[in-house]
């Protein structure tokens, strides 16, 4: 069976900080990681693939630099990597994304399954995975925390919802989005690493994946960034003073006064 | 297409370099790059990864940014496209909270633009759910009933939606941030190929366009970003549960129910719903709850939560949790608030022990009085905090437990 795992290279943190004085990022000293949802991703293409045989290829869409995580990839012990990039694929938004790396998925070949983090760390918007598997035309299930079963042609998965969970089956090829509860990654083995090194990393652009140059990159993305500010901070208010007894009393009082309790 | 440092105007004066969120510009010297001037002698590069955001050319002072939008391809008309609708989720027959919250900005999208507001509700049964959507706002309901629409699966929905969206064209299609409305919503824009927006924190009309202005927070809550759809419909956005205030229900509310049976219809449907398991440890209901207590790092290990469940039992609210007390493996996940976790807007957040990472802060800085309870007090959480209390949580928690149980009685 061969399993496709869709990942993003994001910088290493979400607390970027703010410097107040010129009200702009702080990114000095950030370092690029594969998006942590994505690491659940190949992990789990790796355990299937120990499973039931066959092949784990790993692909990023991406600027040059995304070949790393691309790497990284391949030293937890993936196949095959595969790097979408092009100038072209600039500015895309999640549906020139879902397109794009649909038409790279295509040109990979058959597969069984495609796996995807639940979403990226720095856009948690969550809309790639369910994306790709429209413009492939497969069924999808997103935030699966377990799979029960997998044979040739089916897939029985649990997917996390907010009260609980649902046990839902459908047939292969499909696609799912994993949550972190589905499995604890491993660290890349000093074997994979050597491996990963040298390994020859498909490096494919637009015409390579023969896309239609109106529904790549900016062209392609429907919905445009109009501006970006620094979020008004809530004011802070009052310290209440005293030993713990006395705050106590007073932090009452006031929740009191404001008739909340 | 695309960004471009005019030669000529930059001075190099990096000013540029800090605005960029991808970090994504350099100053390098323009003798190395073959690019004189008879004045300057440094100038910004770009690097690969530039998705056109325009964060730079603001704090250029030399207008030596230029970004380029391509409009080549004859975009549709957007102009036949009318009307605010809510996607109306429901589970097990119940129409989520989300919805009535959604209805009521709606509302305001619609009564801003001057259109019908609208209200799509799929599943089976649902006549006195349609009701409901009226009296709290809709002016219009398409029920569409199905045995196979009982549950949501994302195949037979999308079809019976995106077909809906193509026969009556709305501007504006809204839905709850939610694990269906995510999944869903993303693969009905894709369908359509159209525009949506996750997560927005604010809605508002730009009158001159008609364009809806998406507002979410990015980068974890540091940067706000303000995004459109210009020149695609419906535009469509996600809105998680508890950002906006619910709508007021109004009994004696007139509206049109479209009802539709697609019993008979050909829908995919390619996944099997095979059981739905309610998990008891997820019972907090964090989302809904008037209070809330929250422990974080400070509580220094799982043995000591209960003391914020005993306050929380007094005060007859949740229990909430920081991400470090979560990732720690204090409390599970389903207790998390913030960016990664819930957001939540309750009538009283009660912080313990939680520094206040920004990650925390964007998922409860919306709550109606903040309360923290933290030694450090340089700790961020009192910049957001209504009344702050520097001091030790294993003293002042319990004292405060202590006098609520006295007043309360």
């Amino acid at each position: 069976m061969n399993f496709i795992i869709c990942i993003k290279q994001v910088p290493g943190t979400t607390e970027v900080k703010i410097d107040p004085r010129t009200n702009t990022l702080i990114r000095e000293g950030v370092e690029s990681i594969v998006n942590p949802f994505d690491t659940y991703a190949i992990e789990e293409g790796l355990r299937l693939k120990e499973r039931m045989g066959g092949k784990v290829t790993v692909i990023s869409m991406g600027p040059p630099q995304a070949e790393s995580a691309l790497r990284e990839a391949l030293s937890m012990g993936c196949d095959e990597a595969v790097l979408l990039t092009d100038p072209a694929f600039a500015g895309s938004d999640t549906l020139a994304t879902s397109y794009t790396l649909a038409c790279g998925i295509r040109k990979i070949g058959e597969f069984s399954l495609i796996i995807c983090g639940k979403q990226a760390i720095d856009g948690d918007t969550a809309q790639v995975g369910p994306g790709i598997a429209e413009k492939l035309g497969i069924p999808a299930v997103t935030y699966v925390k377990k799979i029960e079963d997998i044979s040739e042609a089916h897939i029985r998965v649990e997917r996390m919802m907010e009260e609980g969970y649902e046990v839902v089956e459908m047939g292969l090829p499909a696609l799912i989005t994993v949550v972190k509860e589905i499995n604890e990654p491993r660290l890349p083995s000093l074997k994979g690493m050597m491996r990963a090194k040298k390994a020859k990393i498909d490096i494919w652009n637009a015409s390579d994946i023969a896309c239609e140059k109106e529904r790549i990159g900016q062209l392609g993305s429907p919905t445009i960034v109009n501006k970006i500010f620094t979020p008004p901070p809530r004011k802070g208010g009052e310290i209440i003073l005293g030993d713990p007894e006395e705050q106590a009393r007073k932090l009452v009082e006031k929740l009191r006064q404001a008739k909340v309790i | 297409m695309g960004i471009e440092i005019l030669e000529d105007k930059c001075s190099g004066c990096s000013l540029c370099v800090k605005s960029c969120p991808f970090g994504l510009i350099k100053i390098v010297s323009r003798e190395e790059v073959g690019k004189p001037h008879p004045k300057y002698k440094k100038i910004a590069v770009i690097g690969q990864g530039c998705n056109l955001c325009g964060a730079c050319l603001e704090p250029c002072s030399f207008q030596a940014i230029l970004i380029e939008r391509e409009e080549a391809k004859p975009r549709p008309d957007v102009s036949q496209y009318k009307g605010v609708w809510v996607f109306a989720e429901q589970k097990k027959g119940e129409i989520q909270g989300v919805v009535y919250e959604l209805l009521g900005e709606g509302r305001k999208l619609a009564d801003k633009l001057g259109v019908k507001l609208s209200c799509v509700l799929l599943g089976k049964g649902m006549d006195e759910g349609a009701k409901e959507l009226i009296a709290y706002g809709a002016d219009r309901v398409y029920q569409i009933e199905g045995a196979i629409l009982r549950n949501f699966q994302d195949d037979p929905y999308t079809d019976v939606l995106t077909d809906l969206v193509e026969k009556e064209k709305p501007e504006i299609v809204l839905m709850g941030a939610t694990a269906i409305g995510r999944s869903f919503a993303s693969r009905v824009a894709a369908r359509l190929g159209t525009g949506l927006t996750a997560d927005c924190t604010e809605l508002a009309i730009d009158l001159k366009t008609r364009q809806l202005l998406q507002t979410r927070p990015a980068f974890g809550g540091n940067i706000m970003a303000t995004i459109t759809t210009p020149h695609n419909r419906p535009q469509m956005a996600t809105v998680r549960h508890k950002v906006f205030k619910k709508a007021v229900r109004q009994g004696n509310r007139n509206g049109e129910v479209i009802k539709e049976n697609v019993e008979g219809k050909s829908l995919s449907l390619r996944t099997k719903l095979l059981n739905m398991i309610e998990d008891i440890t997820q019972t907090v209901k964090l989302a809904d709850a008037d209070i809330i207590v929250s422990g974080g790092r400070g509580l220094g290990g799982p043995e000591n939560f209960p003391i914020i469940e005993e306050l929380a039992r007094t005060l007859g609210g949740a229990v909430g949790a920081s991400r470090a007390a979560v990732d720690a493996g204090w409390i599970p996940y389903s207790h998390q608030v913030g960016q990664t976790g819930r957001t939540v807007c309750p009538k009283i957040y009660i912080a313990c022990g939680i520094s206040g990472a920004i990650q925390h802060l964007v998922g409860m800085q919306s709550s109606e009085i903040i309360v923290a309870i933290n030694k450090d007090p340089n700790a961020p959480i009192f910049k957001v905090a209504t009344y702050g209390i520097e001091g030790d949580l294993f003293q002042v928690v319990p004292a405060l437990t202590k006098k609520l149980k006295e007043v309360l009685e």
